[in-house]
């Protein structure tokens, strides 16, 4: 059974991290979503094995029951992923409603930086029209 | 004294239930918040002069014994990280309010504000590593409101690669208490000091370096940095100050807390950190030297000065990791002044590009003062706490020979000297290239000779003094520091404090009982 948990997480883990490497948006959200969910699961298979409610009568051995606090930590964890989700829904909602489109984008100061070489041979003016360069670019590359 | 320690989580978390009960009449809100982080600030440097006066001061929640029940620790080091982080919290709140600005409208910055404060609170004095998860989510639950705040698209776009990146590290963190759980069958941190001390050398080393990549995401440390210069600048200006100051300082704070508390620092984990502070450091301040936004040089820079903190801890020294801690208490205050500075020569200018802004030395020169101290306490010239804690740090890595990293350190702070000359120059001295936009109203110039609202300007004027305070104290200080170096390299002192000295002998015999079990338990 623990094997089992286990192989589940690492599935788990693995198709989050690919997902988080995707360029959409939803993909990403969805990724973290599943990585969450195998750390989760993680953390409830750290108890041990299965076993029955952990309320033990006076002198049966504890280590026949289930381990109670592995389980709290789970769900107290699993609120925090939730509620953490759900902002990066609303997140990305906000980005689509912007854009109209759930790619990343790229960091346009980055790319600035990066052009600041060829910048310095024309006038400072444009940097504003580069800023608009660059993103017209980005919007070429990645499909 | 120990009831106290609860308080620094409680008020802040209280205020904020109570700020958004108000949240119609702005001014109460202010009331409450300033109130609360004032209450914070005051406990917390009570907390300190107990915590140094008198040795551990802990709190037991509900009255369980420690490894069962919550436990709350405030040693020298938690004592004077919350009380540098509330002195901050404070200064920057009273900024954010004397600031019309975009998130003085929103209804939600005070709650949220408050609630970040109690995380913070909460990620330094917990004694568990669970309670440090949830402290950890509660600051960045927060800090994700606060730094998409505006709703801007350029904030919604860095927003979302923060968040991403922290919800990454905290599955990361989940998954490495599993472990942890999973090998020790606990996650109160004294507890695990002895228990991961029986561990098969192996697995400790593997749960070391977990903890180093999670909590080195948070802090921002060399292969993991680069999410923080995107996300940090867009944020309003408060926030980032705070968030530049204490966030990642929580992360630098949980490195040195578990890696001197809970692991036996071999010696592999201290040529790891050495290397990994090297680079830091020196990639930090180049990715600084391109730049030319005023904060994303800030940014940079906060990069390259983690690596002098993690430099002084991997030196594992009494000296070194005392220097680590006097260092962070500077950092914390240097760089949310700077930031703040950042934010006063956004308003006055319209911008913080440096090709876009100039001459502000004439036109505002109580922005440039206030900028030349922090700014040269960051590069560390000699009479500000810069140069005290650079040189707390050289003398340590010296004494214990490590040539390399103390040059490495030197040269960036030769960079980071060349950098706030650059940010001089440019802000202060040069004639604007470009006309700047958005310019603080033409009426509020010309009344305002300060440059800038007075509730902006004094608590950066604190926060300045602050740090010239840092080194005409610095002997106090630096004896603190070297005190809760000490405590920090002898945990068995924290062990018993927190387990209490019955408990660890039990503890060990428990612990005998308990190996059959944890056999049965592995296949």
């Amino acid at each position: 059974m623990t094997v089992l948990v286990a192989f589940v997480a690492a599935m788990l883990f693995a198709c989050g991290s690919f997902l988080l490497m995707q360029r959409r948006l939803s993909r990403i959200i969805i990724g973290i979503g599943l990585l969450g969910h195998g750390a989760n699961l993680l953390l409830l298979v750290s108890g041990g094995g299965i076993g029955p409610a952990p309320i033990v009568p006076e002198g049966a051995d504890p280590n026949d029951y289930a381990d109670p606090l592995p389980q709290a930590l789970a769900l107290t964890a699993i609120v925090i992923t939730f509620g953490v989700t759900i902002f990066l829904l609303a997140l990305g909602f906000r980005s689509w409603q912007l854009t109209r489109d759930d790619r990343v984008e790229d960091d346009i100061e980055d790319r600035i930086v990066a052009r600041l070489d060829a910048d310095q041979r024309e006038s400072n003016d444009d940097d504003e029209d580069d800023v608009d360069g660059v993103e017209g670019a980005d919007e070429e590359h990645t499909v | 004294m120990s009831t106290l320690v609860p308080l620094t989580i409680a008020i802040p978390l209280l205020a904020a239930a109570v700020s958004i009960v108000v949240g119609r009449w702005r001014w109460m809100q202010r009331v409450i918040a300033v109130t609360a982080l004032t209450a914070v600030f005051g406990i917390s440097v009570a907390l300190l002069i107990g915590a140094d006066d008198q040795g551990y001061v802990i709190h037991r929640d509900g009255g369980w014994p420690a490894p069962f029940g919550i436990t709350l620790v405030v040693d020298r080091l938690a004592g004077l990280m919350i009380a540098v982080s509330s002195l901050v919290l404070l200064a920057v709140h009273v900024y954010a309010i004397g600031q019309a600005g975009e998130e003085r409208r929103r209804v939600a910055f005070h709650p949220v504000y408050l609630v970040l404060a109690a995380g913070v609170m909460g990620s330094f004095v917990t004694a568990d590593l669970f309670n440090l998860f949830v402290a950890f989510e509660m600051m960045l639950a927060a800090s994700y409101v606060l730094i998409t705040l505006g709703g801007r698209p350029d904030q919604v776009r860095s927003g979302m690669s923060y968040v991403v990146i922290s919800l990454v590290a905290s599955a990361l963190f989940i998954t490495t208490l599993a472990w942890v759980y999973t090998a020790t069958g606990t996650v109160n941190m004294a507890d695990l000091s002895i228990r991961i001390a029986e561990l098969d050398p192996a697995v400790r080393a593997m749960l070391a370096l977990a903890m180093l990549a999670v909590f080195g995401i948070k802090a921002g440390l060399f292969p993991l940095f680069f999410w923080l210069p995107d996300s940090y600048p867009t944020a309003p200006g408060p926030v980032v100050a705070v968030f530049a100051g204490l966030l990642t300082k929580v992360g630098v704070y949980a490195i040195i807390r578990t890696q001197t508390l809970l692991f036996d620092r071999p010696d592999y984990m201290g040529a790891v950190l050495l290397v990994i502070a090297t680079l830091t450091m020196v990639i930090g301040v180049f990715g600084a030297i391109a730049q030319d936004d005023m904060k994303r040089i800030l940014a940079f820079h906060i990069i390259s000065q983690i690596g002098y903190m993690i430099f002084g801890l991997g030196l594992f020294t009494v000296a070194g990791v005392a220097g680590a801690v006097f260092y962070i208490v500077h950092h914390i205050i240097v760089k949310t002044a700077l930031f703040l500075v950042a934010g006063l020569v956004a308003r006055r200018a319209g911008s913080s590009r440096l090709s876009e802004v100039g001459g502000l030395v004439r036109s505002a020169p109580v922005i440039a003062v206030l900028f030349a101290v922090p700014a040269l306490s960051l590069a560390g010239l000699p009479p500000f706490s810069g140069f005290l804690a650079k040189f707390a740090l050289a003398d340590a890595g010296l004494d214990a020979g490590e040539w390399l990293v103390v040059g490495a350190s030197l040269f960036v702070g030769m960079l980071t000297l060349f950098s706030m000359t650059k940010i001089w120059a440019g802000v202060f001295w040069s004639s604007p290239e470009e006309e700047p936009v958005g310019l603080a109203p033409e009426s509020e110039r010309a009344a305002n000779r300060l440059g800038a609202p007075i509730g902006m300007i004094a608590p950066t004027a604190v926060l300045a003094v602050s740090s010239i305070g840092v080194s005409i104290f610095a002997g106090a200080l630096y004896d603190v520091s070297e005190r809760a170096s000490i405590e920090l390299l002898e945990p068995i002192g924290y062990v018993t404090a927190v387990l209490g000295e019955q408990e660890v002998d039990d503890e060990v015999k428990f612990e005998v009982d308990l190996e059959p079990v944890q056999a049965e338990d592995a296949p």
